[in-house]
């Protein structure tokens, strides 16, 4: 009986991000208009043009490989396996063994891998120039992210999310130096995955500074539509992580009964909609910067993460 | 002749005596295919035995046989750790055989490429079989010879000549620091058998003093930076099967030599020897990888890569020191496993992707990438083996370059506890370089198999360009299943390096892995770290199989061909295209300006004038540069300067030898 639970609360997990994805791109979007003194679309509004994409056909270069074929189907489901290892509402799942948090960011780097391989498929210099600077991003991104994980994984003594949550959440972790850098830069690292604004931006089409949606310009109908579903997927992981360590209350123990279960679940839609709410709000505020701005914002990540990592090692307090 | 090492001497003696067969028998076309087949079917029966002694937790065999110097002879020892490389080494050079019987067959020189392989083959397994000083710097110089001869096997060309005189000097160099440091390790009394030397480790200094030469002298065949400068010259100049295996297979001798000196021979490590090995291969990680970002040729970008990953094998190795000193045997053995796993890793993935570049050399007779494109369709085999071996590389999971590199990490995170003021700066900025060499690894590749395989055809070759043969296309899918094998179960394959790592670390070894459920890897403890590799794998293909399915299913599956879109603007001329160097641009301006110096100059026509603008960007190689220049052009000054002795007139030279005994007689008189 306790195994269907788990298996039951391992399944619901993996079905929340994949329904939530899009509302999360729904309401950044919103948040975005409203700010700017727009009605904008409704916060629905994202899983109707992934359903009409998906409906749609699909225009495929003459000279594309099955690798452009394929990549969309692989990015999806490395970014959704990863997104379903990150606690939400319950922590200690059936599966969350499975991948560490190097195991995760590395998942998002195999999705990154294939993402940019298809940009370069059809032999289009957009294509190209979008793979070019992800994986100079990338190259910066990842190392910056696992000194935080390092940090992380120094103060909790595990890389497993689900010991860290429940770590975080305990009584005896106080503020520490280290943790503050380690929240800056996984947010710096966040802004710069997610291809938002200031290192990207997602609502451009046409212009020489974009990086991801350069790569998948010659993507259409349902292919498109798994692209968009992996990029709403990466958003969500990230703010699922950032919230389940460093605000994990709420988040229910292994084998907790359907009342916290559903508390956990109200306390992660808050907490998903303060996220969204804030990233909004950032977007609003900052501007673009110059692509070749990007390696100084990412090296301050670096920086900071490979700081607070020092910190831990001189000591375990700090 | 019941033991083992006896056995796997016949089977070196026959792999001896197949390079005299392709000696006797050049002239023969069909030489070829009985020289790879031979080796083929030796290696692989060294492979099987070599398998069966690892895993019955064979004993120790050994034999003597009277070569060599007449007081001690030829000593073979066969223990846990040379069972390990002389799997590596026969393995790899089972596949390359195997590889070779297709792709040796567009050799145009036979002759000159067959005796050295057999040879080489050889001596790689005599060094890891040898148990005394003497037949170990023999054996060890026999395969720098042979490996030699092949690199030089295409010998009109310019750059091969450069690349075998740099080898050479190198090798020498490398072979002379190991001279001194056996000569120290036997002492006084001259002890040069293995056992002798283990009985009677040196004291503190004389170790000290042998654990640097043996890092200079394994270090630089291995391919430690600064040391590497012959290695992107050399492994690429040489057919690309015999590139497999000097990238595969002899930089795990020379990583063998390291662990059987330091790690058996040397005695109790000092706490400082970790942070000379950790900091060398931290640098030599990055620099791998930065270097290997700026080439174009497919090969040399590959040598280049095996310089990073011999940098990541040493991390695990300078670990394992660290931890060995302060008596953490525990996360000792994890280090320890960590850099041997990557070890094999290496090889497996290292042979499969320089054969496919023998494959597209073979097809399209070019290495430059820029020549290359939209190979995939023409070469869908190799193109799929190559995408294995790229992502393998590049420590993606589910593959297996990902496990030992993630085995890596878990052992970075466990060295806080290490006391040492040195190693708590050193190891974390250690980690830091480790996570960037496998980001810009991950770059590196995108790069290479993007221009290589994907986009349009650069030139005729390209468009032109067929699938190679199956002998070829045989080899590399063997090396992709132990790419996808090993990372979906690492477990047995952890368990197997157990009594390796148990015979290094005193008897302390990672927990079992075979047992653990659902077939995980737990280094420590589940509630720590754990990872499984056939989740990953099972959860990703289901989940893309699901969604496809469910797609096609119920929304729509239709699909139409139509020209690109390009943002509405395409334009037929594949030189659109990205480039290589275009490719590499963005890194190469954020790393490059600091590592190489690299400048861009940009030439623009003036206003009104047609001609093209020209970039021009300069790289200044700071070890060739900043370290080899200087110093060969001093040694050529010294020589310019000694010169002048030989015109000396006959008084002169008497004074010369006079004043030599003279000063010769005042140093002993002061020595006494």
């Amino acid at each position: 009986m306790a195994v269907i639970v788990d298996f039951a609360v391992q399944g619901a997990q993996m079905l929340l991000v994949l329904l939530l994805a899009p509302l999360l791109t729904g309401v950044v979007r919103k948040v975005k208009a409203r700010l700017t003194l727009r009605r904008g679309a409704s916060v629905f509004q994202p899983y109707r043009d992934l359903l009409r994409l998906m409906r749609k056909e699909v225009v495929l270069a003459e000279n594309a490989s099955w690798l452009f074929r394929a990549a969309p189907y692989l990015i999806f489901a490395s970014t959704w396996v990863a997104a379903a290892l990150v606690p939400t509402f319950a922590g200690g799942l059936v599966f969350s063994w499975t991948a560490d948090l190097i195991a995760i960011i590395s998942l998002l780097g195999f999705g990154r891998f294939f993402l940019a391989l298809a940009g370069m498929d059809i032999g289009t210099s957009f294509g190209g120039i979008g793979s070019s600077r992800e994986m100079m991003i990338a190259s910066l991104a990842e190392p910056a992210m696992m000194l935080t994980v390092f940090s992380l994984a120094l103060i909790a003594g595990s890389t497993q999310l689900s010991t860290v949550a429940a770590m975080m959440s305990s009584t005896e972790m106080g503020l520490r130096v280290s943790l503050g850098m380690a929240l800056v830069a996984l947010i710096m690292v966040a802004i710069a995955e997610n291809a938002r604004i200031p290192v990207d931006n997602p609502a451009t089409h046409l212009e020489l500074t974009m990086v991801h949606e350069a790569m998948v310009l010659e993507y259409s109908g349902r292919h498109l539509a798994l692209i968009e579903l992996a990029a709403s997927l990466k958003l969500i992981l990230y703010v699922s992580l950032i919230a389940c360590i460093f605000v994990p209350w709420g988040i229910g123990a292994p084998g907790a009964g359907p009342l916290l279960y559903a508390v956990g679940a109200v306390a992660y839609f808050g907490k998903f909609m303060i996220g969204a709410f804030l990233l909004g709000l950032f977007e609003t505020m900052v501007a673009k910067m110059r692509v070749f701005r990007v390696p100084d914002f990412l090296g301050a990540a670096l920086m900071l993460g490979l700081l607070g990592t020092l910190l831990l090692f001189v000591s375990r307090s700090l | 002749m019941t033991n083992s090492v006896s056995v796997l001497l016949l089977l070196v003696a026959a792999q001896l005596a197949t390079a005299v067969i392709a000696v006797v028998f050049s002239r023969s076309a069909s030489v070829g295919r009985l020289v790879y087949g031979l080796s083929f079917f030796i290696s692989s029966l060294a492979v099987v035995l070599l398998l069966f002694h690892l895993l019955a937790l064979g004993e120790v065999s050994r034999t003597s046989l009277p070569l060599g110097l007449p007081w001690i002879g030829a000593n073979f020892r066969l223990d846990a750790l040379s069972s390990l490389f002389l799997l590596i080494v026969d393995f790899g050079g089972a596949i390359a055989s195997l590889y070779a019987l297709g792709y040796g067959r567009h050799e145009d020189a036979p002759h000159r490429v067959l005796p050295f392989y057999a040879a080489f083959l050889a001596g790689m397994n005599l060094v890891v079989l040898a148990d005394d000083a003497f037949t170990f710097l023999l054996s060890w110089e026999l395969m720098s010879l042979t490996s030699w001869a092949l690199v030089v096997a295409h010998h009109r060309s310019e750059a091969n000549r450069k690349a075998g005189v740099i080898y050479l000097v190198m090798a020498s160099f490398g072979t002379f620091c190991l001279l001194l440091a056996f000569g120290l390790l036997a002492g006084s009394a001259g002890a040069y058998g293995f056992d002798a030397i283990r009985a009677l480790p040196p004291g503190p200094g004389i170790a000290g003093l042998v654990l640097i030469l043996a890092l200079v002298g394994a270090g630089s065949k291995a391919g430690l930076v600064p040391l590497h400068v012959w290695l992107p010259l050399a492994h690429p100049a040489a057919p690309s099967h015999v590139s497999a295996l000097m990238s595969g297979v002899m930089t795990k001798v020379a990583i063998y030599g390291f662990i059987r000196i330091v790690f058996d021979l040397l005695g109790p490590p000092a706490w400082w020897w970790s942070l000379v090995v950790l900091a060398l291969a931290g640098i030599t990680s990055v620099m791998g990888v930065l270097y290997a970002l700026m080439q174009h040729d497919i090969k040399r970008l590959l040598a280049y890569h095996t310089v990073e990953n011999v940098g990541i094998i040493f991390i695990g190795l300078g670990l394992a020191l660290a931890f060995r000193a302060y008596g953490m045997v525990g996360a000792g053995a994890l280090a320890l496993t960590a850099g041997l796993l990557h070890a094999v890793n290496h090889s497996v993935f290292k042979s499969l992707l320089f054969f496919g570049s023998g494959a597209i050399l073979t097809a399209t007779g070019e290495r430059d990438m820029e020549q290359m494109g939209g190979l995939i369709h023409r070469m869908p085999h190799t193109a799929f083996a190559f995408l294995v071996g790229s992502a393998a590389i590049s420590a993606l999971p589910p593959l297996n370059g990902f496990v030992s590199e993630w085995l890596t990490f878990q052992a970075i995170l466990l060295s806080p506890q290490l006391p040492s003021w040195g190693l708590k700066f050193l190891v974390p900025a250690t980690g830091a370089l480790l996570a960037l060499s496998a980001a810009l690894a991950a770059a590196c590749f995108v790069k290479a198999f993007g221009i290589i395989f994907l986009g349009r055809p650069r030139s005729d070759a390209a468009t032109k360009a067929r699938e190679v043969d199956r002998f070829s296309l045989a080899a590399m899918y063997a090396l992709v299943a132990f790419c996808l094998i090993i990372g979906i179960l690492p477990g047995p394959f952890i368990d197997l390096l157990a009594p390796v790592v148990k015979s290094l670390m005193l008897g302390q070894s990672m927990p079992h892995q075979s047992g653990v459920a659902w077939m995980s890897i737990v280094p420590i403890a589940e509630s720590r770290s754990s990872y499984n590799g056939l989740l990953v794998f099972l959860f990703i293909a289901v989940s893309a199989w699901l969604a496809a399915l469910a797609i096609h299913r119920f929304a729509s599956r239709a699909t139409r061909r139509g020209p690109a879109w390009d943002c509405g603007a395409p334009d037929p001329r594949p030189i659109t295209q990205y480039s290589a160097s275009s490719f590499a641009q963005p890194i190469r301006r954020v790393f490059g300006s600091l590592v190489f110096r690299a400048r861009e100059n940009v030439v623009m026509p003036p206003p009104g004038d047609l001609g093209p603008a020209r970039l021009d960007v300069a790289l200044i190689d700071p070890v060739w540069d900043g370290i080899y220049k200087p110093v060969s052009a001093g040694i050529l000054g010294l020589a310019d300067r000694l010169n002048r002795l030989q015109f000396l007139t006959i008084r002169q030279f008497l004074m010369l030898v006079f004043s030599t005994l003279v000063l010769l007689l005042l140093v002993l008189a002061i020595w006494q």
